[in-house]
């Protein structure tokens, strides 16, 4: 295999055999991802049809203009994250830095968002517990165990997700792809389209709740 | 061997999907705020489902990929189908034999037992 | 057919210049080649090794509690100490030991070889895997080490978070970690079997085996997650105190079952499926027959991995989840008869004037498929809402499950890992001894668990350390029993150890079966073939007429 393209793994025979094999093998992983939150929706409508009342009462609670900037901080990181590819599978490499590092700065943005939120949540007793806020329902405390569970394990994925982007930002500028091989940006960049997502529905459930 | 290669989508595609995606989120948000009845979550849901499917098929470029990978993208929702249909057909279906089944869950009518949250 | 040699086509090689070194001489024998090896040959077996260590010690655990079992009453160990041995016997054998036993050990070392390529599609991955795996069973068993865990491997709530004082957290995250684990090996082969098939090496003339092994790939990779996050509920709740299962905030702890059994009852036949495929290999050798129904049997394991994710409530008919919803589950268990006696029936279909050879793995085979049948239609009783009822929760339900797990899964374990025994190692495996030791398991297993059948219809619970008097003559045959498998279990382990140094070279192809991994050396090189094969024809194209004098010839 003296005279293989770079890049080319030597249980395949050619390039596109390994990129279809890595896209199969992302949706496939996409797809237990799907099943992983899943468990968490359905808890999530089980009790929300359970407890209407309580869920309205708690989701009043949720700081949507956090929630909202985000899913917006989101939304256009998933856009340069499109960009990248764009520019890997052009060739294009200074662009391709660049809006990879763009995305990892969005991503960052949406942490620290988060990170306030959070804390106002804190501030404001919203944690399941013995010091949850007084005068909410009992069953508000599996809305907001939900919340935080879900979110958490949301922020848990952009994380590594922004990891994920880092290290292709580092081979990148290593060099190590081109208009012919830059396969593993567009894998992560369905990774990160995917935490995007999920996010979208957690945005519908948990934030959008009773606003009137 | 010489395969076909890699469709590239036109910046254009990203940018419009991505204008449309904001636009969603804003009706989304602004909708939550008028009184719609149990057709507030019906339309926060749908603009989600909008906005997911924008995502899966341009910019995660289901569109351009083999009938083989459409079917694995959509597998994983055909499975959380499923575990949503047959849970339901449980939690939907309780209560409706009086004196066999409890709903009581439901309001929380529990026994109280000794519970160990204080403990550390 | 009048081909008598392997029907499969490699393209003529004439004598190749020099011997391509075995997997095991290539790269050497030192540590660092095996612990990073990616090669799926080497990972194979660095996962037998593994799981040997989870079977002896959940093994142990079994033993113990047989032996407690012995006299009525509960003198040997207290009933806190039985609650951790069966939860240990439990989670190890179910996560340590069964789900890897043939997808991790046989299907990582054949499923390349039968594809025709050179290794699986992630070979990184693959080895993460096995690391996974690892983490999560020394996890797993410093849970156990350093105080237990007394819930049962299915972990309910809200006993488990709300009161059971022992190492629930630490169990629990030992089986994350080994569920991620499942679900690279399952992700690793799907890819595989659609994108690395050799040239010609059509869905319709793969090996049944990797029918099976695609089938169970499919809930490997959609049933795993939904455990993984159930276990981060739990877990939360146990370290926060409390949660959504909580029945004080109003919580629903039968949530917990769905989610649980939406993994678990699929993970069911994660323990059979790949049982079945190695069984069909079996039969179709050791008859000198094509196998009977080839489409039959190949989508029956897909129909069983399907039908698997509709029938998960029947473990809770009396968990007071609707009875609606029990009259659907039960109806839908019983749809899962159906593929299940398709292949029994094509099996037998096979034998049918075949050409049949005694020889161990064969031995297992057809044991496989008696208890199997037991099992099974043991299941078919459970899954009726009226009588699991009557024994839910007793011995019957205990020796339903062994019947398929033991009974099935593990005796196609061992024909299949006598039968490739030669491939993977080189070596021939004594005959004598090995057709010994399958009969003693057969023996053994039997009189072990067919007693439950009858103690648990006549209401002796599980999980109990003491019990009423009038069960001990049922008890006592299940122990002796236990102690015939033991010995049963232990003879292969001797022998095929013994035989790595003293056991005959094994040829290429000493069953003269079809199938890519039997045109390769044996061991086979480390790229698996010399040159990637061309498949022509359609497998298992046996002819009983002809082979007779060459089986054993």
């Amino acid at each position: 295999m003296a005279d293989a393209p770079t890049g080319l793994a030597e249980q395949y025979d050619d390039m596109l055999q390994q990129r279809e094999a890595s896209t199969l093998g992302m949706w496939t992983f996409l797809a237990t991802e799907v099943l992983f939150f899943g468990g968490l929706f359905l808890s999530y409508t089980i009790y929300r049809h359970a407890y209407s009342d309580a869920f309205a009462e708690a989701g009043r609670h949720v700081k949507i203009v956090y929630g909202t900037i985000n899913t917006a901080l989101l939304l256009t990181s998933s856009l340069t994250m499109s960009l990248a590819i764009h520019a890997a599978q052009s060739g294009r490499q200074r662009a391709l830095l660049g809006f990879l590092a763009a995305t990892m700065f969005l991503g960052c943005c949406f942490l620290g968002v988060k990170g306030l939120e959070y804390k106002s949540d804190i501030d404001e007793h919203l944690v399941p517990g013995a010091q949850f806020q007084h005068g909410l329902p009992a069953q508000a405390q599996i809305f907001w165990f939900l919340y935080w569970v879900t979110t958490g394990v949301h922020s848990l994925h952009l994380l590594v997700g922004i990891g994920a982007l880092g290290v292709i930002a580092w081979m990148a500028r290593k060099g190590k792809f081109s208009a012919a091989y830059h396969n593993p940006v567009v894998m992560s960049g369905l990774y990160w389209h995917f935490v995007d997502v999920i996010w979208v529905w957690l945005y519908a459930l948990f934030y959008l709740v009773n606003r009137h | 061997m010489i395969r076909t290669e890699v469709q590239i989508v036109p910046r254009k595609t990203y940018v419009g999907v991505w204008v449309v995606l904001m636009l969603l989120l804003a009706l989304n948000c602004g909708l939550a705020e008028v009184d719609l009845g149990p057709f507030n979550l019906v339309a926060s849901l749908t603009i989600a489902f909008a906005q997911a499917l924008l995502m899966l098929v341009y910019l995660m470029h289901a569109r351009y990929e083999t009938t083989l990978t459409r079917l694995f993208v959509a597998v994983g929702f055909i499975w959380l189908l499923i575990m949503f249909d047959l849970t339901l057909s449980d939690y939907l279906t309780r209560g409706g034999l009086p004196g066999t089944l409890r709903d009581s869950w439901k309001h929380g009518a529990w026994p109280t037992a000794t519970h160990k949250m204080d403990s550390p | 057919m009048k081909t008598t040699m392997p029907q499969t086509v490699t393209p003529e090689i004439p004598n190749p210049p020099q011997r391509l070194l075995s997997y095991f001489e290539d790269g050497g024998q030192t540590l660092g080649s095996w612990l990073l090896t990616t090669d799926h040959k080497r990972i194979g077996i660095l996962y037998l090794y593994s799981i040997l260590v989870f079977f002896v010690i959940a093994a142990i655990a079994a033993a113990m509690m047989r032996m407690e079992l012995l006299t009525p009453a509960g003198d040997m160990v207290t009933s806190q100490t039985y609650n951790k041995l069966f939860t240990m016997h439990g989670t190890l054998m179910v996560w340590f030991f069964l789900i890897p036993s043939i997808p991790s050990v046989l299907g990582n070392f054949l499923v390349p070889l039968m594809l025709g390529a050179r290794d699986l599609a992630f070979p990184k991955l693959n080895l993460l895997s096995w690391y996974l795996f690892n983490l999560g069973g020394l996890l797993a068993l410093y849970a156990v080490a350093f105080g237990g865990v007394d819930t049962g491997w299915t972990f309910y709530e809200p006993y488990s978070s709300a009161f059971s004082n022992s190492h629930v957290v630490t169990m629990i995250a030992g089986v994350f970690v080994a569920g991620f684990s499942s679900i690279l090996t399952g992700l690793n082969f799907i890819v595989s079997i659609h994108k690395l098939r050799a040239p010609g090496l059509t869905w319709f003339k793969l090996p049944l085996f990797l029918w099976s092994t695609y089938a169970t790939s499919i809930i490997l990779v959609l049933a795993t997650p939904v455990l993984a996050m159930t276990l981060v509920l739990v877990a939360t709740e146990k370290i926060w105190g409390l949660g959504i299962f909580d029945p004080k905030l109003g919580g629903d702890p039968v949530l917990f079952q769905h989610l649980f059994w939406f993994y678990s009852h699929p993970a069911v036949y994660v323990m059979i499926l790949p049982g079945m495929g190695v069984i069909s290999e079996l039969i179709t050798c050791f008859s000198r027959k094509p196998i009977f129904g080839y489409h039959f049997v190949a989508f029956s394991s897909v129909a069983i991995a399907l039908i698997g994710f509709f029938v998960w409530g029947h473990h809770m008919f009396v968990s007071s989840q609707s009875v609606y919803a029990g009259l659907v589950f039960s109806l839908l268990s019983y749809l899962v008869a159906v593929p299940s006696a398709i292949k029994v029936f094509n099996w037998t279909m096979t034998l049918y004037r075949g050409r049949i050879h005694f020889d161990t793995p064969m031995l297992y085979a057809l044991a496989f498929i008696g208890l199997f049948m037991v099992g099974g239609l043991t299941g078919l009783f459970l899954a009726a809402l009226g009588f699991d009822v009557h024994v839910h929760g007793t011995y019957f339900v205990v020796a339903h499950f062994h019947y398929i797990m033991v009974g099935g899964m593990v005796t196609a374990f061992l024909g299949g890992l006598h039968y490739w025994w030669p491939k993977i190692t080189g070596r021939l495996y004594p005959e004598n001894l090995g057709r010994l030791a399958a009969l003693i398991i057969f023996i053994g297993f039997n009189v072990t668990f067919l007693p439950q059948f009858v103690v648990g219809y006549l209401g002796m619970p599980r999980r109990y350390h003491a019990y009423a008097p009038e069960f001990q003559i049922f008890n006592v045959m299940s122990s002796a029993g236990a102690s015939i498998l033991g010995i049963g279990y232990l003879l292969p382990l001797i022998y095929l150890i013994w035989s790595l140094k003293n056991g005959k070279k094994a040829p290429p192809n000493p069953w003269k079966a079809t199938g890519l991994e039997w045109q390769t050396p044996s061991p086979p090189p480390k790229q698996n073939f010399a040159q990637t094969p061309i498949v022509t024809q359609k497998p298992y194209q046996y002819s009983p007429e002809i082979e007779e004098e060459l089986i054993h010839g």
